[in-house]
């Protein structure tokens, strides 16, 4: 047979397909794999200097990635996203930012947990307050402590020290923070009016929340007065906040449980009697995050214990209008359990890419009127102006900002006043905190779905199994 | 085919051992390698793709186990990992669940199933029909069956307390009862499940000759007996291959009670120990610790798969 070019001979044809094969499988492994980047330095090697009080050197080009761009779905904080980016570069025109955003929030603890593992998260990267040790056992973030001063980040000596000092091990920093909230008492106003109750007066302790609950739930229609977490850890969470609140602890100053004690008793009697003896709790538990947001959204739900940007989450996501909510202080008040977020940056990274990170940081959350606290343009773009948080600036600032924020109010900022006036003392999450919010969370689920639950008992395993957890760090 | 009509090139190969001419010192493993050069091309690349998907992170895992990281620094834990596990009070509360989980499954998913299958292979009408209908579930995402069953069990609004109510029975809490919640979990994964498992019985129950049951028939065997004397030793080789491997799976199961319970149910009663592996890994940090559960579960799974290789190759044979 004549040989072309379209029949090649059988080793050559043999060899195509050997050649097409072997790149079949190198492609095939490359596909399945996970870019690693290293995170050693920039993409583009800069000149710029390695003095960390030296400003970042214009003729640097740095490329940045940064965590938290708002999806395609948010489309106005996208815009702001983008605008903030332009401004920034007309400073730092040798900054390349290229944002990654996921479409939920912005850190999903699987999620990061397995990043963190495999150093593949973006050069400056969002974290929660409690995330610290996680990131340095993972020699995650870079040290940033000389790169901070009043001259990266001009509002540095206004912000709250101890907000602050969520980012320090060592007395090294670590992070920048971004936002922080403190845990309040959520109410839905509408089922607050039916139901008789003043909405301006949510309900100051528990005994209040007892008696609001239980008139809510003889609306009927499926109206339930108070709801809480019990499941994904969430409900441990909650159980802590309220032990807070009540002046109790969850972890001792001797590092050993301290909850098993009257006030941890009170508290889940309550729980089992507004969800048994009063029937002021939905027989639908076994709730996490999330549950009941949609509940108080839907107008089923009265009560629940909240940060404020859930109410951010309630009317962007799910639809929900501001004036429908409002928050008081946590019923209690002895302290409240906070936290918060703010990013860090990847370790291994150069000295001009920390710097250009601490300037985008700067710039987009820690400027007074600017990036995120640029209250005009956020009411303009029809985004909520008026939730109470972030708030961890003092001084001059906290004043300046709270007033720009009154004055391009998008809700009804009253509502929110209980709240903001009656500032309760914050209290950090208790260590091993995930663990020790698992264990809790079966003392919750046990008074919630169990008619018959020994209170007594499920307080005495949750110690043992908290003790456990503690003494095995 | 008889040996005559075998095609030349290969009774035309050269003894074992034999080198060609013209290319001396060729050993034979290079000569069977060139000779399906291709298939080997083809072959590689599922092998890379075995080794680095499937047996480098079983050695990583077992590597793992023993590892401890602190402020960055990676240091040999020893059996500190496994001592940390069994220390955990969730650690035998997830055993047992597991082991619930499994045994109802059997009872449920095993026996069902095959139930199932001689109903269908007894059918003389719409076997096709009611075939597709069986396996309908199975096409489901598991995501939206589960929404599902989440919805019918719910104890304020779910379907299954609105029939119960019709009926005038109590409502049942279903899956927020320490009582019922495993139960409930284990009808849900049955019900997703049991097309795949009815479909390898009926091809099974298809092949059993016909001349036995007429042979039983004539002897006077009803069906219970045709069942029992022809049925279940023609199919005793499949039904205990699906055994091993429904023990196998069940005691992997992470995704029906982590979607219908959140993992832990109440009073974690139904967090089984691959959840808990989920969560040392990925809500704790503890790789050390969800390394040496997983050891923990694939020693006793091995066990398992090992019968189950065994029995393979007797059907092989």
């Amino acid at each position: 047979m004549r040989r072309t070019w379209f029949s090649p001979a059988p080793r050559l044809r043999r060899t195509a397909a050997t050649a097409l094969a072997g790149a079949l499988a190198l492609t095939a492994l490359a596909a399945c794999g996970t870019s690693s980047d290293t995170g050693s330095g920039d993409s583009k090697p800069g000149t710029g200097s390695s003095d960390p009080a030296a400003p970042l050197d214009p003729k640097t080009t740095v490329d940045l990635t940064i965590d938290c761009m708002p999806p395609a779905a948010k489309a106005a904080e996208l815009k702001e996203w983008k605008q903030d980016v332009a401004t920034f570069n007309k400073t730092y025109p040798n900054v390349h930012i290229v944002g990654r955003s996921t479409p939920g929030q912005c850190e999903e603890p699987p999620r990061f947990t397995a990043a963190l593992k495999a150093k593949s998260q973006p050069d400056v990267f969002y974290t929660y307050f409690t995330d610290l040790q996680q990131v340095l056992d993972n020699n995650g973030a870079a040290d940033i402590s000389a790169y901070v001063t009043a001259a990266s980040v001009p509002a540095l000596n206004s912000i709250d020290p101890a907000v602050m000092g969520v980012y320090k091990k060592d007395g090294k920093m670590y992070g920048l923070p971004t936002s922080n909230y403190q845990m309040g008492i959520m109410i839905n106003r509408k089922l607050f009016q039916r139901a008789g109750l003043d909405p301006d007066k949510p309900p100051a302790t528990w005994d209040e929340v007892r008696a609001d609950s239980r008139a809510i739930a003889g609306l009927g229609g499926g109206v339930y007065g108070y709801g809480e977490y019990s499941a994904e850890n969430t409900g441990g969470w909650h159980f802590t906040a309220a032990m807070y609140s009540l002046g109790g602890d969850v972890v001792g100053a001797d590092g050993k449980a301290a909850f098993n004690n009257a006030t941890g008793k009170q508290l889940l009697q309550q729980l089992h009697d507004m969800r048994w003896s009063d029937r002021s709790m939905s027989p639908t538990q076994l709730l996490k995050w999330g549950d009941l947001q949609k509940q108080i959204t839907a107008d089923k739900l009265g009560m629940f214990l909240a940060a404020p940007d859930d109410i951010a989450y309630m009317v962007q996501q799910l639809g929900a209008k501001y004036e429908n909510f409002g928050m008081g202080p946590i019923p209690g008040a002895k302290a409240t359990l906070t936290g918060g977020n703010g990013y860090m940056i990847k370790q291994g990274s150069s000295p001009d890419k920390i710097k250009a990170a601490i300037a985008w940081l700067n710039f987009k959350n820690l400027s007074p009127g600017k990036g995120q606290f640029d209250w005009a343009r956020t009411k303009a773009d029809h985004l909520p102006v008026g939730v109470p948080q972030p708030n961890f600036f003092t001084g001059d600032v906290k004043a300046t900002d709270l007033k720009a924020r009154t004055d391009n109010a998008t809700m009804p900022v009253a509502n929110f006043a209980p709240y903001l006036g009656n500032p309760v003392p914050g209290k950090a999450e208790p260590p091993k905190a995930q663990e020790v919010y698992k264990v809790l969370d079966n003392a919750m689920s046990g008074v919630l779905t169990n008619e018959d639950a020994d209170i007594a008992k499920l307080l005495s395993t949750a110690q043992t199994g908290v003790d456990q957890v503690l003494a095995n760090q | 085919m008889s040996a005559s009509t075998l095609p030349a090139r290969e009774t035309a190969l050269p003894p074992q051992g034999a080198e060609r001419p013209g290319q001396p010192g060729r050993s034979g493993l290079t000569r069977a390698l060139r000779r399906n050069l291709t298939a080997h091309g083809f072959l590689i690349g599922a092998v890379l793709c075995f080794a680095f998907f499937s047996w480098y992170p079983m050695v990583r895992e077992f590597v793992l186990a023993f590892q401890k990281t602190k402020d960055g620094r990676t240091t040999w834990a020893g059996w500190s990992n496994l001592s940390y596990v069994f220390h955990d009070p969730a650690f035998w509360q997830a055993w047992r669940n597991t082991l619930l989980f499994t045994g109802l499954a059997l009872v449920l998913g095993f026996v069902l199933p095959f139930l199932v299958a001689v109903l269908l292979n007894e059918l003389r009408h719409g076997q096709g029909y009611l075939r597709l209908l069986v396996y309908l579930p199975v096409m489901l995402p598991p995501v939206a069956s589960v929404l599902l069953f989440k919805y019918l069990y719910d104890p304020g609004y779910g379907l299954f307390n609105r029939i119960f109510d019709l009926f005038g029975l109590p409502a049942q809490q279903w899956l927020q009862s320490t009582d019922t919640a495993m139960v409930s979990v284990v009808i849900a994964a049955t019900w997703m499940n049991m097309g795949s498992a009815t479909l390898v019985y009926l091809a099974a129950l298809q092949a059993i000759p016909g001349e036995l049951y007429e042979a039983a028939e004539l002897d006077g065997a009803g069906l219970l007996r045709k069942i029992w004397h022809v049925t279940v030793p023609q199919t005793r080789l499949v039904l205990s291959l699906m055994f091993l491997m429904q023990i196998i799976a069940t005691m992997q199961v992470f995704t029906e009670p982590f979607l219908l319970t959140n993992g832990a149910g109440p009073e974690g009663s139904t967090t089984t120990v691959v959840y808990l592996i989920y969560q040392y890994a990925f809500n704790f940090n503890n790789y050390g610790g969800a390394a040496a559960l997983g050891l923990c579960l694939l020693v006793l799974l091995a066990g398992f798969s090992a019968m189950y290789v065994r029995l393979s190759r007797d059907s092989d044979t």
